[in-house]
């Protein structure tokens, strides 16, 4: 069944005539976006896809199967808000229609069950997502897991769960959570109140940026308060359609950070940090969180934003390497931090960086499409692959655990030697002249 | 259309190609032309010349039409459908076949997007100037087809200047290879130049021929603010009359620039009243000696502050900022007509106070940039389709603006085409005699009319049907 724009649950979801007619049809979005760049076809570029929208919300179009098939093929990467002159919220609009998508679908899919199913029971419930992490763990390190590779039991179960299963990030050797204390020091006297998200995702799988995020933050003589009652952003719950879950972790959230605590959250996520920055917008129209969470949103502050605004109180220390810095869509097109994190690796002696052709291009990871789209995602993530090697780095440098583990993957399946790391491991590496220690990626 | 005729169609360019799904048509309704739409019967990527033919004789013989589109930011409505046709897009015809470095050439198919030649060319010292606010996405089968500008058409023309030949497939199926590599030809009519600017009514472009110059080395960019309109006008006047040409010489009023600011965020003055942006180009140290004098035509014409910016990628922002105006002015209002009034340069100055004159007249909005080096204005309406009576009031602005162009010796149209849009002002610029042998022409190459009809112009007895029509896209509370 078709829904439109007056079918009561989407009313509060759909964006206002006023959004959907912002787009002028021009086409400047068309060069930026990489699933046009790929089919060529008008239904994939953000100007055919905001037109089904703009048709779908108006019930000139049913929600299709097509209709589907192009939002979900969307890597809402927001290249295209960037591009666009105009100002259009792409992302905004594109969320709502697969909202529209799942609505409609939802009874007779399982897909659309088990894929909810997995955001709202593990990845948004610490103790799950910790529970599951840890047969992943003793999964990954297993036996067992080269038997089942050599005969291929995977592969019975799906043509691609055992290029899934390898696309998993490798989940840590502890929990960052359970290492990291309400509150965290400097050395020196206390000059910022930040806090920390350690994320769901980081805190299983990236359990060590988060210890160095904390020390980093620490060098730069902030105190961290990092509150155990904090819960997973909800950004995956949202951008796969899942509106009112993400809101209720938003308010948890709202509520484990005391506001008065801290000056600055900090999150080392670019997902994250881009969705927590929209708390404000997310529950403009609820009574008990909308003026908190406006609060809240304004405090939020990516690590390479609060980083590149302050300076350490500690010395830089040489390192020697030549590296390239690959932006998260998140953070370059979500939150428009493009020369902060490059400034920042900068100012570290002795690395050079070398810029990349497709440096702000998605590299397919996009949220869990790499799981969910798997033939999608890794055209996207050779093509990255390859700019990377045309520079011929040492090291890869990513602001987000998404692109990590994706951009890791894809140099290790298409052998390039090269080591992939989160841009506060090595200024940890730099502050603490520990590069030697780098954070060692088995992936 | 009936089913078995879309049988036939799909045959041709293979089930991969052929797109008839409610989406597809949707999503090819339009575009960049705001207003217009109307749905095709369906969507083809040919991959061949022959399969081109094939769709143009079968439309011959079962009379439906054709479209021709490129990337779709046309703004005259050249490829928006017309009444049971067939879009063929030609967004994969995107190989640049050769770039000869000894007859300073290239030869390309017609989808090969703008900037992507340009970068290209520019990496072994040769130069493709015409440049299009759209450049990074339309393609060169547009612009020829359009005879696209840009902002270097000052110094270096448009896209007709640099058409060496091209291959295209008439109406009835027949491939006509006009122009070559010579650089001088006069052997009977010049077809080559006739083509371009076509807007796809008289063939199908599937090869161009194009000629490169040398890139030049250097280029300054200058930037000057203005408190009044007028000052920045004369300083246009004054530059054109010192006898140096700046490679382009771009307007932005007000409300342009504070657009434009919202979306680049580069420090643009937001209370000035006009700002122009110049650069000036060439070999050697005569560049920095026309901008110096070009610098001081500016301060005695009243400019409150000029700038130079020798940098290289300063200077690249400041340019693709101005390339985001007609999409940056939608940050206002969520319709923008945007129009394409050309008058001879020395009438700058009075073209700019008459489109002011028509906003306070008639009650609307206007952002008004363009290239001025030219005496090619945009000025667009800034207006909401959902709202009618002001969709009434900017026409008739329109209107108003269209006829003191043309008083001043000008056109309706400096390089957007006719399309659609401004066919219906098309006899004042041509005049009887002229739009009889343009009519009389289509009809010889293309007997049936079945090749993207009712552009430019509507052939009589023959109705096109109808055409695409100014619908409301959006019905609030539906
Ligand atoms: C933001 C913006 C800025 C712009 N700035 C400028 C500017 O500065 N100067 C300027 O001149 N224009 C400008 N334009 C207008 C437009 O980009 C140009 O007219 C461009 O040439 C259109 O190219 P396209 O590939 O998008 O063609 P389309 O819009 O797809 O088609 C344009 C016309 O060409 C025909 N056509 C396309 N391909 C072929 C082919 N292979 N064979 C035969 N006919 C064909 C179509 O039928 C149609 O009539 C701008 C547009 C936008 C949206
Ligand atoms: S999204 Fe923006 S850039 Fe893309 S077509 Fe719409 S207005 Fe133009
Ligand atoms: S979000 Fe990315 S993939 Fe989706 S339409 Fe925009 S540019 Fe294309």
């Amino acid at each position: 069944m078709p829904y439109s724009a007056s079918t009561n649950i989407f009313s509060d979801i759909l964006p206002s005539d006023d959004v959907l007619s912002q787009c002028i049809h021009c086409g400047m979005c068309l060069s930026a976006c990489p699933t046009y760049e790929l089919t060529k076809l008008e239904r994939s570029s953000p100007r055919g896809r905001i037109k089904m929208i703009r048709s779908v919300a108006n019930a000139e179009i049913p929600v299709s199967n097509i209709f589907a098939e192009e939002m979900n093929f969307c890597l809402d990467c927001q290249a295209c808000e960037t591009a666009c002159p105009a100002g259009v919220r792409y992302g905004k609009l594109v969320e709502a229609a697969r909202v529209f998508v799942d609505e409609t679908f939802r009874k007779n899919s399982l897909k659309v069950r088990i894929k909810r199913f997995l955001l709202r029971r593990i990845l948004a419930d610490k103790n799950n997502l910790k529970l599951v992490s840890r047969v992943l763990r003793i999964y990954q390190r297993s036996f067992i897991k080269n038997i089942f590779e050599i005969f291929g039991v995977l592969r019975i179960f799906s043509r691609h769960l055992s290029e899934i299963s390898k696309l998993a990030p490798k989940i840590s050797g502890f929990f960052s959570d359970e290492k990291i204390s309400l509150f965290s020091f400097p050395d020196a006297e206390v000059k910022y109140k930040t806090a920390f998200h350690f994320g769901c995702v980081m805190n299983v799988a990236f359990a060590e940026v988060n210890l160095d995020t904390i020390e980093v933050l620490k060098a730069y003589a902030c105190e961290v308060y990092t509150p155990s009652e904090q819960v997973c952003c909800g950004s995956l719950h949202a951008h796969n359609g899942d509106i009112d879950f993400a809101k209720k972790l938003a308010g948890k959230n709202i509520d484990a950070f005391k506001q008065e605590k801290f000056e600055y959250l900090i999150s080392n996520s670019a997902g994250c940090g881009a969705f927590m920055k929209d708390y404000g917008y997310l529950l403009k129209d609820d009574a008990e969180y909308s003026e908190r969470a406006e609060m809240f949103s304004a405090k939020v502050k990516d690590v390479t934003e609060f980083l590149y605004a302050k300076n350490p109180a500690r010395k830089l220390m040489p390192v020697s390497v030549t590296a390239v810095y690959q932006d998260a869509c998140h953070l370059v097109h979500s939150q428009k931090i493009k020369n902060e994190p490059r400034e920042l690796l900068k100012s570290i002696p002795g690395l050079i960086l070398k810029e990349t052709e497709g440096a702000d291009v998605c590299c397919g990871s996009a949220g869990i499409y790499n799981v969910s789209r798997i033939e999608d995602s890794l055209h996207f993530l050779k093509r990255k692959v390859e700019n990377i090697n045309k520079v011929k780095p040492s090291l890869v440098i990513i602001s987000n655990p998404g692109c990590l583990s994706q951009i890791a993957f894809g140099t290790e399946k298409l052998d390039h030697k090269v080591e992939v790391m989160h841009l506060v491991s090595v200024l940890r590496g730099s502050l603490y002249n520990d590069f030697s220690q780098k954070w060692k990626s088995s992936i | 259309m009936t089913n078995a005729l879309k049988e036939k169609i799909k045959n041709i360019v293979g089930p991969k190609n052929f797109f008839d799904s409610e989406e597809d048509r949707l999503c090819y309704s339009f575009d960049a032309t705001p207003v217009y739409q109307q749905l095709p019967e369906a969507v083809v990527f040919p991959e061949s010349e022959e399969q081109i033919s094939q769709i143009l004789r079968l439309a011959n013989h079962e009379l439906f039409n054709v479209v021709p589109r490129g990337a779709g930011t046309g703004l005259s409505g050249g490829a928006i459908p017309v009444e049971n046709c067939v879009v063929i897009v030609m967004t994969k015809w995107n190989k640049i076949l050769e770039i000869d470095n000894n007859n300073l050439t290239a030869t390309v198919q017609p989808g090969v997007v703008t900037a992507v030649l340009q970068n290209e060319v520019e990496k072994i010292g040769l130069f493709y100037p015409p440049d299009p606010g759209s450049m990074n996405v339309c393609t060169i089968g547009g612009n020829v087809a359009n005879n696209a500008g840009g902002l270097r058409g000052l110094k270096y023309g448009v896209t007709k200047n640099y058409v060496l030949g091209t291959e295209m497939i008439l109406p009835n199926g027949d491939l006509l290879k006009t122009g070559g590599k010579n650089m001088k030809d006069t052997a009977g009519y010049n077809l080559r130049d006739f083509i371009v600017g076509s807007e796809g009514t008289l063939g199908i472009i599937t090869k161009i021929l194009l000629r490169l110059i040398p890139k030049p080395t250097e280029s300054v960019t200058i930037l000057a603010y203005f408190d009044k309109l007028t000052f920045s006008a004369k300083a246009v006047s004054n530059i054109i009359a010192s006898h140096i040409t700046p490679s382009m010489m771009e307007f932005l009023d007000n409300t342009t620039i504070n657009c434009v600011e919202d979306f680049t965020h580069i420090g643009l003055p937001r209370n000035s009243e006009a700002i122009l942006l110049i650069e000036v180009d060439g070999r050697g140290s005569i560049v920095f000696e026309d901008s110096e004098i070009i610098k001081n035509i500016l301060k005695k014409n009243n400019a409150s502050f000029v700038k130079t910016e020798a940098d290289l990628t300063e200077a690249l922002k400041l340019k693709s900022a101005r390339r985001s105006a007609f999409s940056a002015l939608a940050r206002r209002r969520p319709t923008t007509i945007l129009e394409d009034a050309t008058v001879p340069r020395s009438e700058l100055p009075v073209m700019i106070e008459k489109v002011t004159e028509a906003g306070r007249k008639f009650n609307v909005t206007f952002g008004n940039f363009g290239h001025a080096g030219d005496g090619n204005l945009h000025p667009t309406c800034l207006t909401d389709e959902r709202d009618k009576n002001e969709m009434e009031r900017a026409h008739k602005a329109f209107d108003f603006i269209f006829n003191e162009a043309i008083k001043l010796g000008g056109t309706i149209t400096g390089e957007h085409g006719t399309g659609l849009a401004k066919k219906q002002f098309l006899e004042k610029v041509t005049g009887i005699p002229g739009l009889e042998m343009m009519k009389k022409i289509k009809s010889v190459i293309d007997e049936n009319n079945i090749l993207n009809p009712g552009k430019i112009f509507s052939l009589s007895p023959r109705c096109e049907g109808t055409l695409p029509h100014n619908i409301r896209q959006f019905i609030p509370g539906k």
